[in-house]
């Protein structure tokens, strides 16, 4: 059946919904329902974090196609399968999505006091989705995790958000929406033509020129609210400020991911042509949120705001990556996404170690933070310095990598996005400056205390898969390189084949 | 002669009757019996359709086939479902009569003749049966009188739709000759006999029929009658009626007027468009929640003409699928709206449903289900049906459908999320009375088909495929 010998991928999404089950059965007083709610959410992510191992440990690097696949009848007359399989591309992806969701999990402990329940549960479901949507090998199922991830996530920036969180929850809501009903009109025009909606046999159909400009943008609206690019990301610094440390986690660890790997998984793959076509609109999309977003994160007096316009900024170093169709562009994106996955990840729960002490986000209100809290200190200057690419960290490989590959499509391309490093560290060292150093002048200041053992635990795995991925790249690059080489062929040879074919016909 | 095809409403005419009988000769409060005797003749009436024979019959007049039967089976339970929600409104609102599940029955007799009807006079009679039943049953709360200005106002423009049916139907008969749906899917496959007094005809059918599924610019009806009306029977209207005249629209269009197609897509298009605006846009500023859910109804009619504009197979498949779970979801709904009671006192306003996550769990899970569900939201079974209307849209090339109809659908996602914003985001009011069996019955069986449509949806999917196949010979 596949390489694991039982159906590990169904297990792995569906396992948190049964512990979300579970949560839902408990009965008792209140205390009583959040502490089992929270013990049965963190060993069910924490089961799943195990059970992924088994693809780390398993999954065959060499093999560029879709492995541990299983597949069941859904809707068999009308082309449509339950269908789960990961590759090179996604299987990192998976697992992100299992080792932040405990992550998560557990810096809600004690910041969540209301409603524990539902929270763990949403938390949950989301992991359902997220995991079923990396893993899914037909259009439809895809589409359906795609989409079911709205529902969680909107309950959880609107219910445990700040302030503004029902603004912030519609917008996200909204806009996401729409890029993904257009997607379906996209999906549906792709059913139609290839008589299935299988993603392996999607990826070897050819659609004509015209029609793949018209899917391309059709899946642009979607992917591009989900990057997010500019002009589409203002829902993103809505959303982050508002929603709770864990929600603004998961957003920017796995959700804005899920745009650059449908770029991946369907655009760039499935139509060749109108991506060749378009990338010049696309990297000058991106180049505009690596500079803009840039300029705007120096600005921001709110860290949670400043975090997220830095990541709209990363996110499209990712574009940029991805639509440089060469192996370096394409394996710095991936890179990139996963570093970012982790360091942005880190730094929103940065800031929700000092929201939790203080209740501010405020940049101002800080300061001298080094002589109370030398451990958060030296935490954050590492993600920091993530985010900003230094050298021995995650950061650096992706962007460097990312440089590279846009470098062999123009210099100017390479030279703007280099911007993007540039800018990032003056906005990250200056966040760093004013919370960290300076004095210590506010009354409640004084008595902060430090990172607590469960917020050590926190951090531990993401300072290790940081400085890991930022020493040791290979160990994760190994896992893409040879479907990012097929993908990357696959690409120029299709584009071959339509110049030829143009060739003929003129 | 071929009488048993319509064994199923003969017996269900046969039971109202007695139930009326018994209902008359007691003398003490029948009304939850009547109920019960009615729940079930609708049951037995579905078995009977299960088992029926199919078949043209009495003269042509009648016609039984797996479309009028997966038309009649939704119209039996959305029938059974309106009567359930009824028990215990009609308790507290003092409407303890035994006449008002009898009419709700002799209007599904009157639906399922629309679905089986093969000539525009049985279509006439099974609308005008079923239209008169709701028209008393709209004004049911005689004493109140949103509900008497509401069955009045149901009544006037119901007649008014109902001689554009008429007039309608006579210009097809003066150019045509006959009224049989065969023999004018006959006549008119030859273009030359199609002249501008019969496309004139077929625009006023199109009219009067949509009027009854509440389409734009025939609308203006549904959001005070649905306001006005007692709750359950807004329920009731929002689904069996709508179902059979959908049917009604779909059969009519499909087999006599197949030839037409030319003619009569520009005007389902425009409806539909129009319909789908409307339905979106004018929900968003309404705060009593059955007006919403007259406008939402209006959205939804839209959308389903979406598949008819496409005047296939395919399309008519997408329509029935959309009616399948639209039944449920508009169901479970008014389940959950009914059981917003404070203190013995009904509740309409949305704002009434504030914070209900935290008083209410597991209603304010059913219906926020519901909610997501309307929306479109995947995995719930709102999307299937869109998924499926789309399907047809984007196959038959209308695209300008299908981009209005997915962006229509964001802006009533925007309303429908309001819903579940009111209930899970804002601060509690005080909690709604203990909510009774029936209607937990109804919303939590309807909230998981609803939720695990998806898990299934392969059965009934071949059905509504084999339904609209019927169609298209």
């Amino acid at each position: 059946m596949n390489a694991a010998g039982f159906p590990l991928l169904s297990l792995l999404t569906w396992l948190p919904l049964v512990g979300g089950l579970v949560i839902l059965c408990v009965r008792g007083d209140e205390a009583t329902v959040a502490s089992n709610a929270r013990w049965t959410a963190l060993w069910t992510s924490l089961i799943v974090l195990a059970l992924s191992l088994i693809l780390w440990f398993r999954f065959d690097t060499s093999d560029a196609g879709f492995q541990f696949v299983e597949s069941a009848p859904w809707l068999p007359q009308w082309g449509i399968t339950y269908k789960l399989g990961v590759d090179g591309i996604s299987v990192l992806f998976v697992l992100l999505s299992t080792v932040l969701t405990p992550i998560c999990i557990l810096a809600s402990w004690e910041a969540i006091t209301v409603r524990v329940r539902e929270y763990m549960l949403a938390f949950l479901v989301l992991e359902t989705m997220m995991v079923g949507m990396f893993c899914a090998l037909d259009f439809v199922v895809f589409y359906v995790f795609f989409e079911g991830v709205l529902i969680p996530m909107y309950l959880i920036i609107g219910v445990w958000g700040g302030p503004r969180r029902v603004y912030a929850a519609i917008k996200f809501f909204l806009y996401t929406l729409t890029g993904s009903v257009l997607m379906l009109l996209a999906l549906l025009a792709m059913w139609y033509q290839a008589g299935s909606t299988d993603i392996p046999t999607l990826l070897h159909t050819q659609f004509p020129p015209a029609t793949q400009t018209w899917l391309f943008l059709a899946f642009l609206a979607s992917f591009a609210v989900k990057v997010p690019m500019w002009p589409v990301h203002t829902w993103l610094p809505d959303a982050h400020v508002e929603a709770p440390t864990a929600g603004s986690v998961i957003l920017a660890g796995v959700l804005l991911k899920m745009g650059g790997y449908g770029f991946l998984r369907f655009s760039v793959p499935m139509l060749p042509v109108a991506s060749a076509h378009f990338a010049p609109l696309m990297y000058a999309l991106s180049i505009v949120a690596v500079v803009y977003t840039s300029l705007v994160a120096l600005a921001q007096a709110d860290m949670k705001k400043l975090i997220a316009y830095s990541s709209v900024a990363h996110m499209g170093v990712v574009t940029i990556g991805i639509f440089t169709f060469n192996i370096q562009g394409v394996s710095g994106a991936m890179f990139q996404m996963l570093s970012h996955g982790i360091v942005a990840s880190a730094l929103f729960l940065c800031v929700g170690v000092v929201y939790d002490r203080i209740h501010s986000r405020e940049i101002a209100r800080y300061g001298g933070l080094a002589e109370r809290m030398p451990a958060y200190a030296f935490v954050f200057m590492l993600f920091t310095f993530a985010s900003m690419g230094l050298p021995g960290t995650s950061g650096f490989i992706g962007e460097f990598l990312v440089l590279l590959g846009a470098f062999k499509v123009s210099f100017w391309l390479a030279l703007l996005g280099s911007l993007g490093m540039i800018l990032g560290a003056v906005y990250m060292l200056y966040l760093y400056r004013r919370i960290i150093f300076g004095r210590l002048t506010r009354e409640d200041l004084r008595t902060i205390l430090d990172l607590t053992p469960r917020e050590i635990a926190v951090f531990a795995p993401l300072v290790i898969l940081t400085l890991w991925m930022g020493v040791h790249p290979s160990s994760f690059s190994g896992f893409w390189n040879a479907a990012v080489g097929a993908m990357v062929e696959h690409h120029q040879a299709a584009l071959a084949t339509t110049i030829q074919l143009a060739g003929v016909l003129h | 002669m071929n009488w048993t095809i319509a064994v199923p409403e003969l017996v269900l005419s046969l039971a109202g009757m007695a139930i009326l009988l018994f209902g008359v000769l007691q003398k003490r409060d029948t009304f939850q019996i009547c109920s019960m005797l009615t729940v079930g003749a609708l049951l037995l009436a579905a078995v009977l359709v299960i088992s029926g024979r199919s078949g043209p019959g009495y003269n042509g007049e009648f016609i039984t086939d797996s479309f009028s039967s997966f038309i009649k089976l939704l119209v039996l339970i959305a029938a059974a479902l309106g009567v359930i929600v009824s028990l215990d409104y009609n308790e507290h609102e003092n409407l303890r009569r035994f006449e008002f599940p009898v009419l709700m029955l002799f209007a599904t007799v009157g639906m399922m003749v629309m679905a089986s009807a093969s000539n525009l006079m049985t279509l006439y009679m099974g609308l005008e049966m079923q239209s008169l039943a709701v028209y008393v049953l709209a004004a049911f709360a005689r004493d109140d009188l949103r509900s008497s200005e509401a069955g009045l106002k149901y009544f006037v423009l119901g007649a008014l739709a109902s001689g554009l049916l008429l007039y309608g139907i006579s210009l097809v008969y003066g150019f045509t000759g006959t009224m049989a749906f065969d023999r004018l899917a006959e006549v008119l496959a030859d273009p030359a006999r199609v002249s501008a007094g019969l496309v004139v005809g077929v625009v006023f059918l199109v009219a009067g029929l949509a009027f009854k599924v509440s389409a734009v610019p025939f609308h203006m009806w549904t959001p005070d009658v649905y306001e006005g009306a007692p709750t359950p029977v807004t329920a009731f209207m929002g689904t069996a009626p709508k179902v059979a005249a959908m049917a009604l629209l779909v059969r009519a269009m499909a087999s006599p007027f197949g030839h037409l197609l030319g003619q009569w897509q520009q005007l389902i298009v425009l409806i539909s468009v129009a319909s789908m605006l409307l339905g979106s846009l004018a929900a968003i500023g309404q705060h009593n929640i059955k007006r919403l859910m007259a406008y939402s109804s209006i959205g939804h009619v839209g959308y389903m003409l979406i598949g008819l504009a496409a005047g296939n197979a395919v399309g008519i498949r997408g329509v029935l699928i959309y009616l399948v779970t639209y039944v449920f979801m508009n169901a479970g709904t008014f389940a959950c709206i009914i059981a917003m009671r404070r203190r013995g006192r009904m509740l309409e306003q949305i704002s009434d449903l504030s914070g209900l996550a935290r008083t209410d769990p597991g209603l304010a899970l059913w219906f926020a289900i519901f909610m997501f569900s309307m929306a479109g939201i995947p995995p719930f079974s709102g999307f299937w049906g869109k998924y499926f209307i789309f399907t047809a849209a984007v196959q038959t090339g209308l695209w300008a459908l299908a981009v209005i109809g997915v962006l229509t659908s964001v802006v009533g996602a925007f309303y429908y999320i309001r819903i579940v914003k009111v209930m899970y985001f804002d601060s509690p009011e005080e909690a709604f009375d203990p909510r009774p069996a029936s209607l937990s019955f109804v919303a939590v069986g309807s909230g998981l088909f609803t939720a695990l449509f998806f898990l299934f949806p392969a059965p009934i999917v071949g059905a509504a495929e084999a339904a609209a196949k019927v169609l298209f010979g």
